[in-house]
């Protein structure tokens, strides 16, 4: 790790150029005036994307690609959400139970349920994310193997469980046996890393509304995850996404599932609690 | 049959004689080629869709016959000429002899 930070990256004059003046605090930068972020704030159709200060994803797409969320026949990840509903009803296992045999309807059993994860889970006496918490209901009440994660079915059930929340709010709870996976998540946020040598705050929070090359920068929201991406062409994970996000300023990256990513979950749902679930989304 | 292979149609519900309307369809179908190989190196057999047929009133008012390189879940709109109330039926035939159907009304004034 201290090799890469000695090695002068090209690249980083790019950065530079926006992020120059960034410290551990607000940069001030003499490019712009105002806020980034205003455009957005100013039009009424954002209204029900935001919750105060923060803003969904959806905010920062292209008109296309919001008309592909709005409608339900052409969101890719609809396709999910119909693979997850199968899976939901499949009888898997020895003990020769569906999830629906224990949680009947799904619409009923599963509403509110995604928004308050991930959340501390006494099994794994550490936080757990939806994915994991099915497959800790698999192997223990199913008897079933794991389902791995980013595969086809667990996707389609982590798609399934989220929209059975769709609209609404994201509500976890960073108090209690949570706090110290939180104060965990935060630190990772707030830790320059890679050979870019910045920190998720950099772009999502102090840069947010602000373009990198030709990319506007979100908020870094999760409301959205699991998420048909435009650039993967797939439908995805929010741990990929950390996983990509990591990748981009040359940074290690962590297993999808570790407790690394896990926790940062936690903390970048609690920046978005109040906003609304749009789980399955599309973005860019 | 291919698993959980769903189809989904987008027919307006009603319409104005003579106007043209937009049908839309999705089918969920991995559409596998038959030209990737699996981790063992051997060749995942050609699985796809290979026509779909569209009746307005027992008439027939689309074909297509879809090829490998049709990419997964194939999505197909096309428009007609709205002329009488009556049934749209779809069907979509698979390499392996299934056929998919879904149908829909249509009212036109």
């Amino acid at each position: 790790m201290a090799r890469y930070r000695k090695i002068l990256v090209v690249a980083s004059t790019i950065l530079a150029a926006g992020l120059a003046a960034c410290s551990e605090e607000k940069p001030t930068s003499t490019a712009d005036s105002g806020d980034p972020l205003a455009q957005y704030r100013a039009n009424p159709k954002y209204a029900e994307f935001m919750s105060g200060e923060k803003m969904s994803g959806y905010v920062f797409a292209s008109p296309e690609t919001q008309a592909m969320q709005d409608d339900d026949f052409e969101n890719p990840g609809m396709l999910a959400v119909q693979d997850g509903e199968a899976e939901w009803n499949r009888v898997d296992g020895a003990a020769g139970k569906s999830c629906a045999s224990c949680h009947g309807d799904a619409a009923q059993s599963m509403k509110g349920v995604a928004v308050t994860y991930p959340k501390f889970e006494p099994k794994r006496g550490k936080l757990a994310s939806i994915e994991h918490r099915i497959n800790i209901c698999r192997t223990e009440h199913m008897q079933a193997p794991e389902l791995k994660w980013e595969s086809k079915p667990l996707l389609g059930l982590t798609a399934y469980v989220e929209y059975q929340s769709r609209g609404m709010p994201i509500n976890v709870k960073i108090d209690g046996p949570a706090a110290p996976f939180f104060e965990k998540g935060k630190e990772f946020y707030e830790t320059r890393r890679g050979q870019m040598d910045v920190s998720c705050a950099h772009c999502h929070v102090h840069n947010a509304g602000r373009n990198m090359g030709v990319e506007n920068l979100s908020q870094g929201q999760s409301n959205g995850y699991p998420t048909y991406r435009l650039k993967w062409q797939s439908f995805g994970s929010l741990h990929r996404r950390f996983e990509g996000c990591n990748q981009e300023v040359r940074a290690a990256t962590y297993p999808r599932g570790s407790d690394e990513y896990t926790n940062l979950e936690l903390y970048v749902a609690w920046r978005g609690n109040g906003l609304k679930s749009e789980a399955p989304s599309v973005r860019r | 049959m291919a698993e959980n292979v769903k189809p989904r149609i987008r027919v307006p519900n009603n319409a104005k004689r003579g106007e043209v309307i937009e049908i839309k369809t999705l089918v969920s179908h991995p559409m596998e080629s038959g030209q990737r190989k699996n981790a063992q190196g051997q060749t995942i057999p050609r699985k796809i869709i290979n026509r779909m047929s569209v009746t307005y009133n027992g008439k027939p008012v689309f074909e297509a016959k879809l090829e490998p390189a049709i990419s997964a879940n194939p999505y197909i709109s096309f428009f007609i000429k709205a002329t009488e109330s009556g049934e749209l039926a779809f069907a979509w035939t698979d390499d392996d002899g299934s056929v998919y159907k879904a149908t829909q009304q249509i009212t036109v004034s």
